[in-house]
């Protein structure tokens, strides 16, 4: 489910740029592309279709009053919206520095980015644990000297996030900013402004429609973020236990609840990312 | 008048961009409120010479002073930043922020040279009000016709105060009949600008008119240098020729002949001797079925190779064969001359032109 969300993310949020590109009009649609789509689509469609169709309506209200739920979707929530932050914060400067700078090995730089992209998550929670583990490279030197430990606290939630949701930020707004003409910033430098200047002036305005399409999908990314997270985090409720985690644990013992669970997050995603189309992409 | 002036006034600088299968290599020295055109080809370094100006393209040699300020010079290792250099640019596609109002376009230099915010936005609706855009202030760029974001760009190449003023092709976005207007109208402001004014395009009317002396390039190299009036009297180059609409020919001079091709001298009426130059418009060619008597002496036969409609007129390209082999011709002939003579591709005809119509002078 949580990969559903992203993939649906990454193309609803393409289509307003595809919207010039008419199609040919006329012509019979070859059934060799049609019936793998159908198949594709239908397949795509019907573990979602399930989900309505075995949720258990009736005890719904019951299995949502619990306190349980909402502590997990809150948690879900803040600890998905941190990431995000901190993906914004570091990752497009990131993406500025790969887009518009050269310097040695930029383009491993640039591999070592989306690695995460490709990164089984529970790789990168182990990764994670010998980096900033009690133990871990700089983990150990966090501990000893600040007394910050991550691991198997909500702040370890947040950077698991970050770990898988980054990358898809980076990216995104890597790629607009390589579609944006560099010669405004140019024009920007002409009139005086240094380059810091362009970026916050000219630049940043005219890729935000990149960067908030990019930190949607780490957004998604972050809300789904499973593995990384239980192997960093843990799954401690009202701590570390985000709404997959609690979907996931649910399903062992109470099928129904987990259901009911899932449902509330797929609540959440469509709508978080339905009102940010309307909102961002109106002004494409 | 130059005599008044100090030679630490206005631009000196000899731009060195080597860039491997390329290299420019332009001297230009412009004095204040003087205009300044780099005339040439597509491809031949005009732009890069204005980005070198700019500082958006660094030198590799040579040097960039401006009122005697060195701006950049690679020997002494001396680079003065885009953003530090007293200068205005307006782009060939005018580069207007898009998210941002005319107003905010115009207020952006001044804000990035640390003005007030309300100062800086007087400042740009008064540049906005002298280019008759004061409605337009709160309009963005998109909203505008081109000849409206044609002058926004020029306020906001202005707000900053320049003293090297940069147009790169800055009629080129318009379409024709915007074009007109603009050009009028640039050239007011240009007149009226005190600093030290260049720009760069590929159109000899828009040079001609806008400034008050061309510089051409070609290849990275300049080829011709001088008043407008010079340069369309006196071409120098195949492309400056087609540019002013003459036919050029190199030769050798003794006396009244510049010998052109090895069996063909023309009969000029200015007394040479050595390399020269002969320059006649298309217009003061005849074309003869059969070779025309005496009367005509600068005579050669041709074969036509292509034909064009030219204003009211029919511009017939030939090459020259026998004595004059090689020798490219245009020739400017009435629709009904041309039907007369029953020309086409191909024909052989001969061409002459009158000694009284050409203009010879030294290479």
């Amino acid at each position: 489910m949580t990969d559903d969300t992203t993939t649906a993310a990454a193309g609803f949020l393409d289509a307003p740029g595809n919207r010039q590109r008419r199609a040919r009009t006329g012509g019979r649609v070859p059934v060799a592309l049609v019936l793998p789509a159908l198949i594709g689509l239908a397949f795509l469609l019907l573990p979602l279709v399930a989900l309505l169709i075995r949720a258990p309506w009736r005890s719904l209200p019951d299995q949502l009053a619990g306190a349980a739920v909402w502590q997990a979707l809150r948690l879900s929530l803040q600890t998905a919206t941190l990431a995000t932050a901190a993906s914004l914060l570091f990752g497009v400067p990131l993406a500025w520095l790969l887009a518009r700078t050269e310097f040695p090995g930029r383009r491993l730089v640039r591999a070592l980015v989306t690695l995460p992209l490709v990164l089984p998550p529970v790789v990168g929670g182990v990764a994670l644990l010998l980096a900033l583990g009690r133990n871990g490279v700089v983990g150990r030197w966090l501990d000893t000297a600040f007394g910050i430990t991550l691991p198997f606290t909500t702040s370890g939630v947040v950077v698991a996030e970050t770990f898988v949701a980054m990358p898809f930020l980076v990216i995104t707004v890597e790629g607009t900013l390589r579609a944006a003409d560099a010669r405004y910033e140019e024009a920007a430098a002409t009139l005086g402004a240094s380059r810091f200047t362009a970026f916050r002036r000219v630049t940043l305005p005219m890729i935000a429609p990149g960067v908030a399409a990019g930190a949607v999908l780490a957004w998604a990314r972050a809300l789904g973020e499973f593995g990384a997270t239980i192997t960093f985090a843990g799954s401690f409720p009202g701590r570390t236990q985000t709404m997959p985690l609690a979907v996931y644990l649910a399903l062992q013992d109470d099928p129904a609840a987990a259901v009911a669970l899932s449902l509330v997050l797929l609540a959440v995603s469509l709508a978080v990312l339905a009102g940010l189309r309307e909102r961002w992409t109106g002004a494409l | 008048m130059s005599t008044s002036l100090t030679k630490d006034e206005g631009l000196d600088a000899r731009l060195v961009l080597d860039r491997g299968t390329f290299t420019l290599d332009v001297e230009l020295t412009v004095r204040p409120g003087e205009v300044l055109a780099l005339l040439g080809p597509n491809g031949a370094g005009k732009t890069t010479a204005l980005r070198a100006l700019a500082g958006l393209a660094p030198l590799t040699g040579g040097h960039l002073r401006l009122d005697g300020e060195t701006l950049e010079d690679p020997a002494l290792r001396r680079r003065t930043a885009p953003e530090g250099r007293p200068v205005g640019v307006v782009f060939q596609d005018y580069l207007l922020f898009p998210h941002l109002t005319a107003l905010e376009n115009v207020a952006f230099g001044p804000r990035c040279h640390g003005m007030p915010r309300a100062a800086a936005r007087e400042l740009a609706a008064g540049l906005l009000d002298r280019m008759g855009l004061a409605d337009h202030a709160g309009a963005k760029p998109r909203r505008l016709s081109g000849g409206q974001a044609q002058r926004v760009a020029l306020a906001r190449a202005l707000a900053t105060g320049p003293r090297l003023l940069l147009l790169d092709e800055p009629l080129a976005a318009l379409d024709a009949r915007a074009r007109l207007d603009v050009r009028a109208e640039l050239r007011r402001h240009l007149a009226a600008f005190e600093a030290v004014a260049v720009l760069v395009t590929h159109d000899p009317l828009d040079a001609m008119v806008l400034a008050d002396r061309l510089v051409v390039v070609e290849q990275g190299r300049v080829v011709q240098e001088g008043t407008p009036a010079e340069i369309a009297r006196r071409p120098r180059t195949d492309y400056i020729a087609r540019l002013v609409g003459l036919n050029l020919y190199r030769g050798d001079a003794a006396g009244h002949t510049v010998r052109v091709a090895p069996g063909l001298g023309l009969t000029t009426t200015e007394t040479l001797d050595g390399p020269a130059f002969v320059a006649f418009p298309p217009s003061s060619v005849t074309l003869h079925r059969e070779r025309p008597d005496s009367s005509a002496r600068n005579a050669w036969p041709a074969e036509v190779t292509g034909m064009e409609s030219h204003g009211d007129q029919l511009r017939v390209a030939l090459t020259g064969s026998g004595p004059a082999a090689g020798l490219p011709l245009a020739a400017d002939l009435t629709p009904v001359a041309v039907a007369e003579l029953l020309l086409a591709p191909g024909v052989q005809v001969w061409a002459s032109v009158k000694a009284a119509q050409t203009h010879s002078y030294p290479a």
